[in-house]
């Protein structure tokens, strides 16, 4: 996204001007500046990235070393109250206590967001229903799974209608199904709820499938702030997976005219129109192997980096040298976890290839 | 789902999620939530089974015993209760602090063990008004586990046919003396849970402390007791909370003591007093100092 559109236009959700965070010796930010419009945000960074820093600066809660910040117009430094009336924070680690119910504990954290009684009743059952906790909402969330409980720090969040969310990391510690259903409530939120959010991941590829918008840190610096859409369009995938015989249906594929390449245990053909769809059934019920999978996929910010130099962010003239450096380091790890990891990209287990 | 047909026919419509347009309340609501929740917490209210069972427990303990010597009083057509009223505070002493030990940690250390603390520092409460509120909850269920049993001998009193004034005044007294003590140990059972996020840790620290300075301030007050130094024995009543507190009312509304000396004149009065103040005052304000100091993640 461009300079010029970020800085006019109705009130940022999020700018950050020039923030630097420094804990002793220890530089957490460094030298953030980026605006985004209201939409889902992915924030995304290695562990220790500086990520949860920058949550606990927007929410006014931490002071920043150098710098500032907006969060829906309104100034960390001076206007936190304002700031954390406004919004909902879920937090990374667990912070449910053990001996109360959901519906206790919610319709507690609505009252402490300033909701009368009887509106905190209400909306506790209403968003406990939306997050997905039904009968099991009355029992003590001591024996909740991980799942639960994730879904019940989203209704915290939640539960007064903010008007904007920051949650930290809230795939944190789901299976691969959980972490498709969390993605796919965090995307209900943004869409039809309408409440804007920044995300934060230390997995680039799960933020790409919600998001509007993509910052990436790393070390502490900006890496790009760019939004998804101007990135995805650019190109079409198809992915399809076979259960046997995968170089000969490639093979078969590619005889048929198709552009293809395969991506660890899976063919990626380039999409041309709908016709494509066609000729890979045709191939796939012609060899008579099983058919998995057949998507379209959104392009991953990693083939971005690789394929398209215009995007990268030495050519915004904006990152210092060391940026540059460090996000050539960073794309280069994606690359490499990409192919190593395509075929379930999304239940690798945490920590692992996004780590220096 | 809704269709023209299903109007006024009782289907469930889901009608997704809804935008809150109501008012949102300031701070002081939320320390009165908070407040409310936490006092309920105290009595194991709006939490599992298992919480209620101590609190519950413990204020039965205090008040079945104020239920006998009414009952016995009537029966008996006694004239006056068998024990007074500020002394039946400090005779049952040992089970106030077995519930201060038990839910100072319930009330503080909890929000900091379980990383609940984020979650409330994320919103407009300030965490001044976080202490406030703690410190105004776990006052209130201590006042009211004292003062139920002074409430049970004074209705009792009266079912029995006591005179009235001397009974109303009394129970004034006993009803002081619940505020005083539950101000008192309030302050330094929430300090001590607040520095220990472990519950377990929590409750045992808060009755060891208590009890040590019971027993060294009980030790060297019979100690100077013993060798005629009656004044200082008197002062060392001032290193036990509750004798400190029982203390002041000797003074104030002249309960009995039952330490061996009560605090001499005026002047020990004063004293006494001052020392209370210092303490509720300065144990709120290290409480306020301890949660400047909670990290907000």
């Amino acid at each position: 996204m461009s300079e010029g559109r970020t800085r006019v236009g109705q009130v940022m959700m999020i700018s950050v001007e020039n923030l630097s965070k420094r804990y002793g010796a220890v530089t957490a930010l460094d030298g953030l500046t980026f605006a985004i419009e209201p939409g889902v945000v992915g924030l995304v960074g290695a562990n220790g990235a500086g990520k949860s820093t920058m949550i606990k600066i927007l929410l006014g809660l931490l002071p920043a070393t150098t710098g500032g910040a907006r969060v829906l117009g309104l100034d960390v430094a001076t206007d936190g109250p304002a700031i954390r009336q406004r919004v909902g924070y879920m937090p990374e680690h667990d912070c449910l206590p053990a001996d109360m119910s959901a519906t206790e504990f919610v319709l507690h954290m609505a009252r402490m967001s300033g909701l009368p009684l009887t509106a905190a009743r209400e909306r506790t059952a209403d968003t406990l229903r939306h997050v997905g906790l039904y009968e099991e909402r009355y029992r003590s969330m001591g024996g909740y799974s991980t799942g639960m409980k994730q879904r019940v720090k989203l209704a915290q969040s939640l539960v007064h209608d903010p008007g904007l969310l920051l949650l930290d990391e809230p795939t944190n510690g789901l299976d691969p199904a959980g972490r498709d259903q969390m993605l796919e409530l965090l995307r209900r939120i943004g869409t039809e709820f309408g409440i804007p959010m920044l995300v934060t991941s230390h997995l680039l590829g799960e933020l790409e499938q919600i998001c509007d918008h993509i910052v990436v840190v790393d070390g502490g610096r900006l890496l790009r702030s760019t939004s998804t859409a101007d990135v995805t369009s650019a190109s079409r995938i198809l992915a399809i997976e076979v259960d046997e015989r995968m170089d000969e249906v490639g093979r078969a594929m590619h005889a048929a005219g198709l552009l293809v390449h395969p991506a660890g245990r899976q063919l990626e053909v380039e999409l041309v129109d709908d016709s494509t769809y066609d000729l890979v059934l045709d191939v796939v019920v012609q060899l008579g192997v099983g058919l998995h999978r057949l998507e379209r996929r959104r392009h991953r910010m990693a083939e971005i980096f690789r394929v398209d130099p215009s995007l990268d962010p030495q050519s915004q003239a904006s990152a210092s040298t060391a940026g540059q450096a460090a996000a050539a380091a960073l794309q280069q790890q994606w690359v490499t976890a990409a192919q190593n990891h395509r075929p379930q990209e999304s239940d690798q287990p945490r920590g692992g290839d996004d780590e220096q | 789902m809704s269709s023209d047909s299903g109007a006024g026919s009782g289907v469930i419509h889901d009608i997704g999620f809804r935008h809150y347009e109501g008012p949102r309340l300031g701070r002081g609501y939320l320390i009165r939530s908070l407040y409310a929740d936490s006092l309920r917490g105290c009595y194991g209210l709006g939490r599992s089974t298992k919480s209620k069972i101590m609190p519950f427990l413990l204020l039965l303990v205090m008040t079945a015993p104020a239920v006998i010597m009414a009952v016995v009083a009537g029966v008996l057509g006694l004239d006056e209760l068998p024990l007074d009223y500020v002394s039946y505070i400090f005779a049952l002493s040992s089970a106030i602090t077995i519930f201060l030990a038990a839910q100072a940690p319930a009330t503080v250390s909890r929000d900091l063990r379980f990383r609940t603390m984020p979650l409330y520092l994320s919103r407009p409460l300030t965490r001044n008004d976080y202490v406030l509120a703690k410190y105004g909850a776990m006052s209130t269920a201590l006042f009211i586990l004292i003062a139920v049993p002074q409430t049970a001998l004074f209705i009792g009193a009266l079912l029995a046919k006591m005179e009235f004034w001397p009974n109303a005044k009394g129970w004034a007294a006993g009803l002081l003396g619940a505020f005083l003590l539950s101000l008192v140990l309030s302050g330094i059972g929430l300090l001590i849970a607040s520095i220990t996020p472990r519950r377990g840790f929590g409750v045992a620290a808060v009755i060891t402390v208590l009890l040590l300075l019971t027993l060294v301030s009980g030790v060297l007050s019979a100690l100077s007791y013993e060798n005629d130094q009656a004044a200082l024995s008197a002062y060392f009543a001032l290193l036990n909370p509750v004798s400190l507190v029982q203390g002041v009312l000797v003074w104030t509304v002249n309960a009995e003591s039952t330490y061996p000396e009560p605090p001499p004149g005026t002047l020990g009065g004063l004293v006494f007093t001052a020392v209370m103040l210092l303490v509720i005052a300065g144990s709120y304000a290290l409480l306020a100092a301890r949660y400047r100091k909670v990290s907000a993640s």
